[in-house]
């Protein structure tokens, strides 16, 4: 039985094609992210997991049932992108409040302890930075002791010393046997924290693999050079370049073949000057993949 | 779930909003003092003014109060709690019940509130008197209770504050809760559930406060807003 199973997911606000048909299996156990740029539809998507928006296509199944059933259940713990959290109570009482709620919750103590907040657990949430609202509203998903965990961009507002403890107890959590889905569009998260990568764009999910993969899938180097009255379109359909973007003064290649697209680069603009050829991260490889879909 | 941890948390959040509290309880008292104050041996309907003006202002304060439960239904939407409760276990029927008894305590307070103000000006009745009023008002909010959920989840915070003073006063006003109606005014005001609370006075009389028509017109408002309610809370699940 899979955590999640989706074929062929469709959903529309208006004329807006928020996602367009995607098939998402994933299994019991694993950590994905789920990446993209704004307007990807990773949130509608993930609205469509939790039961909050209806497909307006296709199949969706959360552990085994519908995505109502498996909340109904209590498995779900979810940290959704928007949402501040209600006044007038602790830290404690409000995750105690949610706890209430669910069938087998953790005990209120183990989720404040989790998530680094035992020292303001007495404070009211409107007293909270915004750092500290995020981490309550990650112990608010843990609470439940959910089989499957999703987090829509977490660490969002969070600074760096609780990005890391955040990311110390989602290891934790994930060497639990927790299934783990999160959305994010900071690459190097993805990259160190995820076994397994989706990439999104335009409602559509572009790749599907490890981290690593996808680097590999496309371009491995970039070629920096400045060119300021370079065409970007000519640039791009040079031999051995897949994309090619502007910085200032700057343009930026990305290559499937960075022999070939230097040599080529250098015949068509003589005067490109700066010149850097560097490995590309995710980050390239991301830029890549959402271009081109 | 632990359906009454959750409501006492609910409870508890409501009463730590002091401002909250002293303003919707504080509001219908100085109103009544400035008005019954001044009147206090005059009669209208055939009973004392200050007993009808009491359950007047014990019906504006508790619908105030029953209709405060969609203002904090608003605000928890605006933040995007409504939804984090759509991912819960929560059932419709443990929300609405949450909901719903805290606003009912909000009433009762208010309620109680104006009835010891009605005997500091000399509203005498017996203790059996008491509770048939009390009992009357309270069924009367019961469509209160439905509206109050209905409006939380149809408008936004910014909205709300007009639509519950604006309503909360035309609903007084037909009710009679300002001045006693007559005639045609009257005659619409029956079908209307805030006159039978204001009626709910006239248990000092002898007679029946509400007869058969006051009842069916409680149970139908009940039942439509129930139904709307309902209805209003499954189909928000977007975000704000």
């Amino acid at each position: 039985m899979s955590a999640i199973a989706a074929s062929g997911l469709r959903k529309s606000y208006g004329e807006i094609e928020a996602v367009r048909g995607i098939d998402l299996t994933i299994e019991p156990g694993e950590t994905v992210a789920l990446l993209g740029p704004n307007g990807a539809g990773k949130s509608t998507t993930i609205d469509m997991i939790l039961g909050l928006a209806e497909p307006d296509g296709g199949t969706i199944s959360v552990l085994g049932g519908t995505p109502t059933a498996a909340i109904d259940a209590g498995q779900v713990g979810a940290m959704l992108q928007t949402g501040a959290l209600i006044r007038d109570l602790s830290v404690r009482e409000l995750i105690a409040m949610v706890a209430s709620l669910y069938p087998a919750p953790l005990a209120v103590q183990d989720a404040l302890d989790l998530t680094g907040l035992a020292e303001v657990s007495e404070q009211r949430t409107q007293k909270l930075s915004g750092g500290q609202a995020q981490r309550v509203r990650f112990a608010i998903a843990l609470v439940s002791n959910p089989k499957l965990l999703i987090l829509d961009e977490p660490t969002v507002a969070m600074d760096v010393e609780g990005r890391r403890s955040f990311w110390t107890t989602m290891r934790e959590l994930a060497a639990r046997g927790k299934t783990i889905l999160f959305a994010t569009h900071y690459l190097e998260e993805a990259d160190a924290y995820a076994d397994r990568a989706v990439l999104m764009a335009h409602g559509a999910i572009v790749a599907d693999g490890p981290p690593t993969e996808i680097r590999a899938m496309v371009g491995t180097r970039t070629i920096r050079a400045t060119l300021p009255a370079a065409e970007l379109d000519a640039l791009a359909a040079l031999p051995g370049v897949s994309g090619a973007e502007r910085r200032g003064e700057a343009v930026v290649l990305s290559c499937s073949d960075s022999d070939a697209a230097i040599r080529a680069l250098l015949v068509a603009q003589p005067d490109a000057r700066d010149i850097e050829i560097a490995a590309a991260g995710l980050e390239q490889a991301f830029l890549q993949l959402t271009a081109a879909a | 779930m632990n359906a009454v941890l959750y409501t006492r948390f609910e409870l508890l959040r409501t009463f730590r909003n002091t401002r909250f509290l002293i303003l919707s309880l504080g509001f219908p008292v100085i109103l009544y003092f400035t008005i019954a104050g001044s009147n206090r041996h005059a009669h209208v309907e055939g009973i004392s003014f200050p007993l009808y003006y009491m359950a007047g202002m014990a019906a504006f304060g508790s619908m105030s109060a029953m209709l405060s439960s969609g203002a904090r239904i608003s605000a928890e939407r605006a933040v995007g709690w409504n939804r984090q409760l759509r991912i819960s276990p929560l059932s419709t029927r443990a929300y609405f019940r949450a909901k719903i008894l805290t606003a009912y305590l909000m009433a009762l307070l208010s309620l109680l509130v104006l009835f010891v103000c009605g005997s500091s000006l000399g509203v005498s009745l017996a203790a059996g008197e008491w509770l048939k009023m009390l009992g009357l008002m309270l069924v009367g909010l019961i469509p209160l209770a439905a509206l109050g959920i209905l409006i939380g989840h149809l408008l936004t915070p910014d909205s709300i504050g007009p639509a519950m003073g604006g309503g909360v006063s035309l609903l007084a006003l037909f009710g009679g809760a300002w001045f006693p109606v007559s005639g045609t005014l009257r005659d619409i005001a029956q079908f209307i559930p805030s006159y039978w609370l204001v009626q709910a006075s006239h248990v000092a009389t002898g007679g029946r406060a509400w007869d058969a028509k006051a009842w069916v017109v409680i149970a139908a408002w009940t039942l439509v807003l129930t139904a709307l309610a309902r209805r209003a809370y499954r189909n928000d699940t977007a975000r704000v």
